[in-house]
């Protein structure tokens, strides 16, 4: 074979204090079932999970209880039986710290399996071949284990040659130590998962790295593996990040991934132990992920260890089995204290990408300290594993050069923190890049949204220009053909065409008689059926009364915390009603004249009603119900939306104008409430900028100096928003509807005798 | 206020690396006393009590919080460093004119620790060399604690002597035999020199120092001295006598190393330290100056935003090619 057998080795790094032996004294224990179970939709990289479960349903351990929803998804099982109790937000543990829906269970005790599992256990799995096991990972709902929680079977489906599979299992971060103990404990299941894998992605050898302080796991792995020669255990040297993907692809192989690459890009892919362990027995006995290994551990836990715990187990259950607090902890962590990232509070629940919980002693981490000025003394250089020039980023960062930091290649870092752990002068160096990456990102979004709004505006002037004239045409026609329209008055109404087809395609004024006759008709019908007056305002106000009670309908049924899809029905049904609502009032947008004023004036009083209403829904829903992506931006979109829908309809004594407005409001709410990234990157954009914008706007004040603050102050900036998106203006459409449609019926009378006669 | 990743408290401080300097050049100072008498611990008491004051005025005037930025040591490595170039016998006044331009004008006017582009220790020399040449040449006669010799008298440092005797047209060898010259260079001097080689050492088994200037800085004194000592031993001093006179190995490891005016990149350092050992070479050979440690300094400070951004590393996953600028 032609096995490297030397090991290479990555720049940089540290060795750090590791603190495993704190969590590493027991065994690992099974956690019991808690009371309650809290499962987010989005535990993986990706779109978030589509419930398929109903608030009071019964659900048993192992059942699917939310769907992928598009690719980069996976489904979430019920970790126990028991019953559906919400389907709302929670708070989950995440960076932003925001909370995210969540299917919520109150667990009955009995801990009831599926009578028979959603797929069937194989015991000789190599007769299955690649596309039954990576849908089977994909039905188990695995998402990787490491941390990241990318779904798993994407990286079973590597669409091109595979030389070798690396399982990580540095595991290098300090205090954690729940791969390590997987691996000694559980070394025949990881192997069992290393031999599906390289089945499924066809790979020849299989090189499992684990760094030289876990020797227990290194003797049981190479003792399951012994049997089967494609797997080797590598011994690696202990040093942070050890464990980061393309640091251990250096040590292990000497080669690098590209920048922007991936593993697969020279021939790898990377597992994490717990996420083949996984594999395994999702294949073997047909289990899909419902519970992890989690380190519980930090200088305030009575009895640190690592728990096999259900996903979806509140963390404080864990840190009671754990026996609890010795002393309130000086900060709560999810992950390890030079990756993971500080938690609110323990009230929140085991994700799949929960590796560690680590409570901390008052001084056992980093206090909140000032920073000294950079004294360029390179320490950071050193220590960067990447080779970056860690104190030039910070310098370019700082001064708000992000063109400089993207030269400077600060792409390539892995936000490892070895720079901010040896910096004298105590720069919090990380935050300073991700918030460089950050306002990048949003860099480019702006440039995007400024390319959408120059083709915008582009259009609209050929448009108002193609517009101004049309409208001197079919004056010029209509003044021509006066006495032609009185006579034709009385029949005008007898067509008894039925639908909202908007009034086109004709420059017949009988025709457009006809055309104003239906777009009324259905407007009437928009208007539950209530044809019987003559009257435009009358019936904008029908209309608008009967949107409301449907509205007010709708919620009754379907409270929006309780029912996700109902309420993604009802949304998507108001939103086909306002969309075919606005087709008449689209078509003024592009012929203006084509249907007469007088019933244009009706449909722009609907469709604006309407479009506050998607607004309204749009408002609300993100804000209970946001995709992952970036639910606040969404849900500020959502209001500017709403805002823009409230004042265009109540300003504009024009109808056109009016139209152009609320269909445009209503095409915004639409894109707000239903695109996620991959739909409408443009919307996205413009919804993410102006977030931004807003976000910035709130901390322009802040000191410049301090970039915590000022990721403070946004935070604050943007749940604000949200605040007031969720909290939707108290506009009354039906108030509102009336106003304008009396409006515009004076105004028209005023200004247009003949067509007041149609 | 919370902070981000990583969470792990960090050992070092900028007070830590200063006082790890301050330790390093212990040993320098001892052999200096006793070779040379107590006057440059007055020196060393008057400057660092000058740039304390100074750096404290200058604090205040710009609004700053006084007590991290004088705790914090740079102030006092500036004030030590900055006596150790003056002569022990020099009147009290030029440490202190010496202490305010260092601070002031090296430090303070550029925004104070870690943006000043030049070395303050190094500026305040050169003000007073420049302003004051007598005082700053007039150095003592060695006088060892332990030889109760009749009193000071002034005396040539080894670079100046040699190069006043090769102006008379005596060969090095000639020269060498002099009382100023010791068994390698400056009578005296050469176990001083020895010392901070010491403390030089300590510091970059220490981590405080990175080696590459100091070894970039005496390999291209070394690689330019040696071919013209080779061809004519006589006219050129031996890359020895070059490591241990004037301010060689102080300057190697306790002045171009000041991190926050030197390159940043590791070739950058190399180079940057590569360029000074030369400099100082030229200086001395053929420059107006004895020494030229503290100009091949200062004019190097000037090019280290330039080196660094022609010596970027190969970031992982990048070709070479593309991480050059």
């Amino acid at each position: 074979m032609s096995l490297m057998q030397r090991l290479f080795n990555f720049r940089g790094g540290l060795h750090l204090d590791y603190r495993k032996d704190m969590s590493t004294r027991h065994p690992i224990r099974v956690a019991p079932v808690p009371p309650q179970l809290v499962l987010p939709l989005s535990q993986h990289a990706g779109a978030p999970a589509k419930p398929v479960v109903k608030v009071g349903e019964r659900v048993l351990r192992g059942q699917t209880i939310a769907q992928p929803d598009g690719f980069v998804s996976v489904p979430i099982h019920a970790s126990s039986s028991g019953t559906v109790v919400a389907i709302e937000s929670r708070p989950i543990p995440h960076v932003s710290g925001l909370a995210a829906p969540c299917i919520v269970i109150d667990t009955d005790g009995r801990d009831e399996s599926l009578p028979a599992p959603e797929w069937a256990p194989v015991d000789d799995f190599s007769a299955l071949d690649a596309k039954t096991l990576r849908e089977t990972v994909r039905r188990a709902g695995i998402a990787g284990l490491g941390g990241a929680g990318f779904p798993s079977f994407i990286k079973l489906s590597p669409g091109r040659s595979v030389e070798t599979l690396i399982i990580n299992g540095a595991e290098c971060e300090p205090y954690i130590s729940c791969d390590q103990q997987l691996m000694a404990e559980r070394a025949d299941e990881i192997v069992g998962g290393v031999q599906v894998i390289l089945q499924a992605i066809g790979a020849p050898h299989c090189l499992i790295g684990v760094e030289d302080n876990k020797p227990d796991a290194i003797a049981a792995l190479r003792a399951a593996a012994a049997q089967d020669e494609r797997i080797q255990v590598r011994v690696v040297l202990t040093r942070y990040p050890q464990g980061g993907e393309k640091q251990l692809i250096q040590t292990l192989t000497g080669r690098e991934v590209p920048s922007e690459g991936l593993p697969l890009d020279i021939g790898l892919v990377v597992h994490n132990p717990g996420t083949a362990r996984a594999v395994y027995r999702a294949v073997r006995h047909a289990e899909p992920l419902t519970a992890r290994i989690v380190t519980v551990t930090g200088g305030v836990v009575a009895q640190p260890q690592n728990f096999e715990a259900r996903i979806g187990t509140p963390m404080q259950f864990l840190i009671e089995q754990a026996g609890g607090y010795v002393q309130p902890p000086g900060r709560l962590l999810m992950g390890g204290p030079m990756m993971g990232f500080a938690l609110p509070s323990d009230a929140l629940p085991v994700i799949k990408s929960t590796n560690c919980i680590l409570a901390a002693a008052p001084g056992e981490l980093r206090p909140d300290e000032a920073a000294m000025p950079c004294i360029r003394c390179g320490a950071c250089q050193e220590a960067c594993p990447v080779n970056l020039l860690p104190q030039q980023l910070y310098w370019h960062a700082r001064g708000g050069e992000f063109d400089k930091t993207r030269a400077l290649n600060l792409f390539d870092c892995i936000e490892c923190g070895c720079c901010a752990q040896v910096c004298p002068s105590h720069i919090p160096l990380v935050q300073y890049y991700r918030h460089a990456k950050t306002e990048i990102w949003a860099e480019d979004r702006e440039k995007r949204k400024a390319d959408a709004a120059r083709e915008r505006h582009e259009a609209r002037q050929a448009r108002l220009e193609r517009e101004e004239r049309e409208k001197e045409e079919a004056r010029a026609r209509k003044k021509a053909q006066l006495a032609a329209r009185k006579a034709d008055a009385d029949s005008s109404e007898a067509p008894p065409a039925a639908g909202a087809t908007p009034a086109d395609g004709t420059d017949d004024p009988v025709a457009a008689a006809i055309a104003a006759a239906k777009a009324k008709k259905a407007a009437a019908q928009t208007a539950d059926g209530s044809a019987a007056t003559d009257d435009p305002v009358a019936r904008a106000i029908a209309a608008a009364k009967a949107k409301k009670a449907a509205s007010t309908d709708n919620s009754n049924a379907t409270t929006p915390a309780d029912d996700p899809v109902a309420r993604a029905i009802a949304a998507a049904k108001a939103k086909k009603a306002a969309a075919a609502a606005g087709g008449p009032a689209e078509a003024p947008v592009v012929r203006p004249r084509k249907a007469p004023p007088s019933d244009d004036a009706v449909a722009a009083a609907i469709a604006a009603a309407q479009a506050r209403k998607a607004a309204k829904a749009a408002g609300t829903e993100p804000a209970d119900a946001p995709p992952a992506d970036d639910p606040v931006a969404r849900a500020i979109a959502a209001a500017k939306a709403r805002k823009a829908a409230a004042e265009q309809a109540q300003d504009a004594a024009d109808p056109v104008a009016q139209a152009i407005a609320a269909a445009k409001a209503k095409k915004a709410a639409r894109e707000a409430t239903t695109a996620p990234a991959s739909d409408d990157p443009v919307a996205k954009a413009i919804a993410e900028a102006k977030a931004k914008k807003a976000a910035k706007e709130a901390t322009a004040s802040d000191n410049a100096d301090d970039p915590v603050a000022r990721a403070i102050a946004a935070a604050k900036a943007r749940k604000a928003a949200k605040d007031a998106a969720a909290t939707p203006a108290d506009d009354d459409p039906v108030a509102r509807a009336i106003a304008a449609a009396k409006a515009k019926k004076a105004a028209r009378e005023a200004a247009d005798k003949p067509d007041g006669a149609s | 206020m919370r902070l981000s990743s990583p969470f792990l408290p960090v050992a070092a401080s900028v007070g830590s690396v200063m006082r790890d300097v301050l330790l390093a050049l212990l040993p320098g100072i001892v052999v200096y006393v006793l070779l040379f008498g107590p006057g440059v611990l007055r020196n060393i008491a008057i400057a660092v009590a000058a740039c304390l004051l100074f750096e404290a005025i200058a604090l205040w005037l710009r609004g700053r919080p006084l007590r991290p930025f004088l705790s914090d040591g740079s102030a006092l490595v500036t004030g030590v460093l900055l006596a150790l170039t003056l002569p022990p016998i020099a009147p009290w006044w030029i440490a202190v004119v010496g202490s305010l331009f260092a601070i002031g004008l090296g430090k303070q006017v550029y925004g104070g620790l870690g943006y000043n582009p030049f070395n303050p220790a190094m500026v305040g020399y050169v003000v007073l060399l420049i302003s004051f040449p007598v005082q700053m040449t007039a150095w003592p006669a060695l006088q060892p604690v332990w030889d109760s010799a009749p009193d000071a008298v002034s005396a040539a440092t080894a670079l100046d002597h040699v190069r006043t005797q090769l102006a008379l047209d005596r060969t090095l060898t000639e020269i060498s035999g002099d009382a100023a010259i010791g068994w390698a260079a400056g009578a005296g001097w050469e176990w001083i020199a020895l010392a901070w080689l010491g403390g030089g050492l300590y510091m970059l088994w220490r981590g405080t120092i990175r080696w590459q200037i100091p070894a970039g800085m005496l390999a291209g004194l070394t690689l330019i001295a040696l071919p013209f000592w080779a061809a004519d031993p006589d006219r050129y001093a031996s890359p020895l006598f070059h490591w241990l006179a004037g301010a060689t190995l102080l300057g190697a490891f306790f002045i171009a190393t000041d991190p926050v005016s030197a390159a940043t990149t590791p070739r950058g350092r190399l180079l940057y330290g590569a360029l000074i050992g030369v400099l100082v070479y030229v200086i001395r050979t053929w420059g107006g100056y004895p020494d030229g440690v503290a100009f091949a300094v200062l004019l190097l400070n000037i090019c280290a935003p330039t080196i660094d951004r022609y010596t970027q590393p190969r970031v992982y996953g990048h070709t070479r090619r593309e991480s050059e600028p």
